[in-house]
């Protein structure tokens, strides 16, 4: 169990933290200035004006709905919902044919999941604007969302593992993006008792290649390790490209009630992995080919439709065989998150229940390895002495440290949960220097760019678990909150309140500029290749093979061609196969149909979508239009008939 | 015979006439609140376009509603004359240049305006026609008394539409190239003058 993401289901232990954190921060938080400017100086600071765009785009995770949201910085607007693990009867995804392929698993279908980090491709170590990589947690999976298209490309299943947490960030060039198991689980998994979890338990580091025309994703290989929770990671930059960070906590291997039996240790680990030399293991054939079973679901860009490719295998490095491939940082205390500065030297780990911010250089590091400074070697992996690997210890971090971003200009800040604030703090010297109150229990934070070579260190997003009594009340489920930090001076400035949706965990932001050029407005009717595309209202058309009915159906201002089907049958498997005739700017169509137990559609200008239906009863029933479209949208509009099975009735519709 | 001066008008406001075939003879464009992103239209020497890709199909899907006939580039002949025309009056040109006759140039300049009338009120017909022309039994929106039709030159209110009609780079090199073709014949006139004088 993840201690805080959750706090209020996990119990008297957080009440106990809060309350003597309360305590011991007490002297210190009273009297603080709640960094709130005068709100019209604020309000000038955050207003766009109409008609004018935001200077970011910010990626938030949806956590438990799934999907990602896009909103707009410094005005906090909400943009876009983008459907990616979980369906969306809104538009058809993972409900249409072209789209139900996306949510193939090894686990049969799986229409939902707990989306938590996005990730921006990045290049040389700065976000490129190509690609948003995100994480499912319960049936580990990671997309990868083409920010051409603002749509969801490709999912890939990720082999075993449980709770894909420590997942999708990536290296300094997108060469992989990582995942890893937060829940450690029988490796390959088989039926033992949940006592033998020291022997049987196992985690495992994952590696995904990324294909740097396509964007395409592979597993390239995994690494076994013992069956501690991995939490989170950052990779290498600079100096460190080539190595990538992960935080464990239980290592105690517990494997109930673990708010008190993965707490024991005053120091878990961060995982450093050499994926360079990892390459070269595997290139060397020191590897063994597991037995497994995973989907790789990608969306083709020419027929938009995904596919589901079945994979069985994947090659498995074990530490103990590969000496130099893996070492552990002692890090205090049941570490979430780790964060690599700007320059690539510092390695921070967030320790959730540490009194300090530890602060790892790398440089201290490889010396460390080099000189053979281990206190110990667990599997086959060498524990480096926390002295000889630790640059600072920033003191008095406030309570329940969890994740740092950067500015760019010398400084991280670094979320406290239980304290409920970013506390700024300066690299080299690990001074505290500003603090800010946020509302409440922050999780993370975002800084655009702020995990990578160059921030924009402007804003800073602080994302809150709790919202409480910061919005007008609507029931007992509220907004998650968010709130915009100006961090372009001295002292941190609160500007923004703003709510979000689903539970953002991780988000990331990215200098307009850089997407916003590319975004389509339409897809080019001439390069629709989709099977049951018709590229004009003339070959709309209506086929019977057998029981299946394939409808052909055409789009635009304002109308269904046809719009009058007749001798469809009780019981027929019917295809509504509807292209969307426009070539406009944000014409898209709706497709709505009485006694369809799916989903509606969207349609696109040029794109084709693909909907089934089995009538059950007899009957006329109408179908129309669900996105205003014209001014003759509610005309938009048509019947199809349902005869009996043992009608005589043949096809027939209206033609062009 | 000519003078060297206006030989070397005539040779430029002859060439200028190629420009007729790189670049759109006219514009229309189409402003309403809802098209942000422009709309509208590029007449060519031998085609019509839409100002962006899809945007003569747009145009055509819009009209629909008032019961205008569909712009099909490929049905107007006169967009299969132009080009001949032009190039006719191009290789005349140049022949005024090598005869350095002045009644020869006198009837290119005349032909020329001409041509030019001609083409602005062929131009107006077909407005009109598309702007007059509907089929009424099919159209969704019906006003009384309204027409659709375009102005040859500058702006009018259309529905939600602000229409603006003017010339291209194309229709203001043939307006310059006959403005030259006029200043070669205010030099011959001005030397008749000198040497009369």
């Amino acid at each position: 169990m993840k201690l805080f993401s959750k706090p209020w289901g996990a119990g008297t232990a957080v009440l106990v933290l809060l309350f003597l954190g309360l305590y011991l921060m007490g002297g210190c938080q009273s009297g603080q200035n709640s960094g709130v400017i005068g709100s019209g100086d604020a309000a000038s600071k955050v207003y766009v004006a109409p008609g004018d765009y935001d200077e970011f785009y910010a990626f938030m995770s949806g956590g438990f709905s799934g999907n990602v949201t896009v909103h707009g910085l410094p005005s906090g607007r909400l943009l876009k919902t983008i459907p990616v693990f979980s369906q969306f009867p809104e538009n058809g995804w993972g409900y249409s044919e072209e789209t139900k392929a996306m949510l193939m698993t090894s686990d049969d279908f799986q229409p939902w999941d707990d989306a938590h980090h996005p990730e921006l491709s990045q290049t040389d170590g700065v976000p490129d604007g190509r690609w948003l990589f995100i994480n499912a947690n319960n049936t580990p999976r990671v997309a990868r969302i083409d920010l051409k298209t603002f749509e969801t490309a490709e999912i890939i299943e990720i082999p075993n593992s449980g709770g894909n947490h420590a997942s999708p960030f990536v290296t300094m060039n997108t060469e992989y993006v990582v995942a890893s198991t937060r829940f450690s689980v029988p490796i390959p998994q088989r039926d033992v008792s949940i006592d033998s979890y020291k022997e049987n338990f196992k985690g495992t580091i994952t590696f995904i290649k990324v294909d740097p025309e396509t964007g395409h994703m592979e597993v390239a290989f995994q690494i076994l390790v013992p069956g501690y929770d991995y939490d989170l990671s950052h990779s290498g930059r600079g100096p460190s490209h080539g190595w990538s960070f992960f935080t464990c906590y239980n290592t105690e291997e517990a494997h109930t009630l673990l708010e008190i039996n993965a707490s024991q240790n005053d120091k878990d680990f961060i995982a450093a992995v050499n994926w360079k030399k990892a390459e070269e293991f595997i290139k060397q054939g020191k590897y063994k080919t597991m037995k497994t079973v995973y989907y790789n679901n990608r969306m083709d860009e020419s027929t938009q439709t995904a596919s589901s490719k079945k994979y069985t295998s994947v090659p498995v490095l074990y530490p103990k065989d590969v000496p130099g491939l893996i070492y552990y940082l002692p890090t205090p205390k049941s570490p979430h998150g780790v964060d690599v500065d700007p320059s690539g030297q510092y390695i921070i780990g967030g320790g959730k229940l540490a009194t300090v911010i530890p602060v790892h250089s790398f440089d201290k590091m490889l010396k460390a390895i080099e000189n053979e400074e281990f206190e110990k070697v667990i599997d086959g992996i060498p524990v480096l002495k926390y002295d000889a690997v630790i640059a600072g210890e920033v003191e008095n971090p406030g309570l329940g440290p969890l994740h740092t971003e950067f500015d760019g200009k010398g400084y991280a800040y670094t979320s406290a949960f239980i304290s409920s604030e970013v506390v700024k703090w300066k690299i080299g010297t690990w001074e505290v220097v500003d603090r800010i109150p946020t509302y409440y229990s922050i999780g993370h934070l975002m800084i655009p760019g702020g995990d990578s070579r160059k921030p924009w260190g402007k804003y800073l997003v602080a994302l809150n678990k709790l919202t409480k009594d910061r919005y007008l009340p609507t029931g007992p489920e509220l907004a998650h909150s968010a709130q915009l930090i100006d961090i372009s001076g001295d002292k941190m400035r609160l500007l923004l309140d703003f709510p979000t949706m689903g539970e953002p965990h991780y988000a990331q932001g990215i200098a307009a500029e850089l997407v916003k050029p590319n975004s389509v407005k339409y897809f080019k009717l001439e390069e629709n290749n989709h099977p049951y595309a018709i590229k004009s209202e003339e070959e709309a058309r209506v086929e019977r093979k057998g029981r299946e009915v394939h409808i052909y159906m055409s789009t635009i201002r304002t109308h269904f061609m046809p719009d009058n089907i007749e001798g469809i049958k009780v019981g027929d498997k019917v295809y509504w196969h509807i292209t969307n005739l426009e070539q406009d700017w944000d014409i898209p169509h709706g497709f709505a149909l009485k006694g369809m137990r799916t989903a509606e559609l969207l349609i696109m200008p040029g794109q084709t979508r693909t909907i089934y239906w089995e009538p059950r009863e007899v009957g006329v029933f109408p179908f129309y239009c669900t996105d205003f479209c014209s001014a003759l949208h509610q005309e938009m509009q048509g019947y199809i008939r349902v005869s009996p099975r043992n009608s005589k009735i043949k096809i027939s519709y209206n033609k062009r | 015979m000519m003078q060297r001066v206006s030989r070397i008008l005539m040779t430029v406001a002859s060439l200028l006439l190629l420009l007729a075939f790189v670049f759109p003879l006219w514009r229309i464009s189409l402003d309403a609140p809802q098209y942000p992103e422009g709309l509208g239209l590029r007449i060519w020497i031998n085609t019509i376009t839409g100002e962006k890709p899809h945007d003569l199909e747009n145009i055509n899907g819009l009209n629909h509603y008032i019961g205008m006939q569909k712009i099909v580039p490929d049905s107007i002949p006169e967009l299969v004359y132009m080009p001949y025309i032009v190039a006719v009056m191009i290789f005349f040109g140049l022949l005024v240049v090598a005869f350095g006759k002045r009644k020869l140039l006198y009837s290119w300049v005349v032909v020329m305006i001409l041509i030019s009338l001609a083409g602005l009120a062929d131009f107006y017909k077909w407005g009109y026609d598309y702007g007059h022309n509907l089929d009424t039994e099919h159209a969704a929106i019906k006003i009384p008394g309204m027409a659709y039709q375009p102005p040859v030159i500058g702006s009018k209110q259309i529905l939600n539409f602000k229409a603006f009609s003017f010339p291209d780079v194309g229709g203001l090199a043939i307006v310059l190239s006959i403005g030259l073709g006029f200043a070669a014949i205010v030099i011959e006139r001005r030397e008749d003058k000198n040497q009369n004088g």
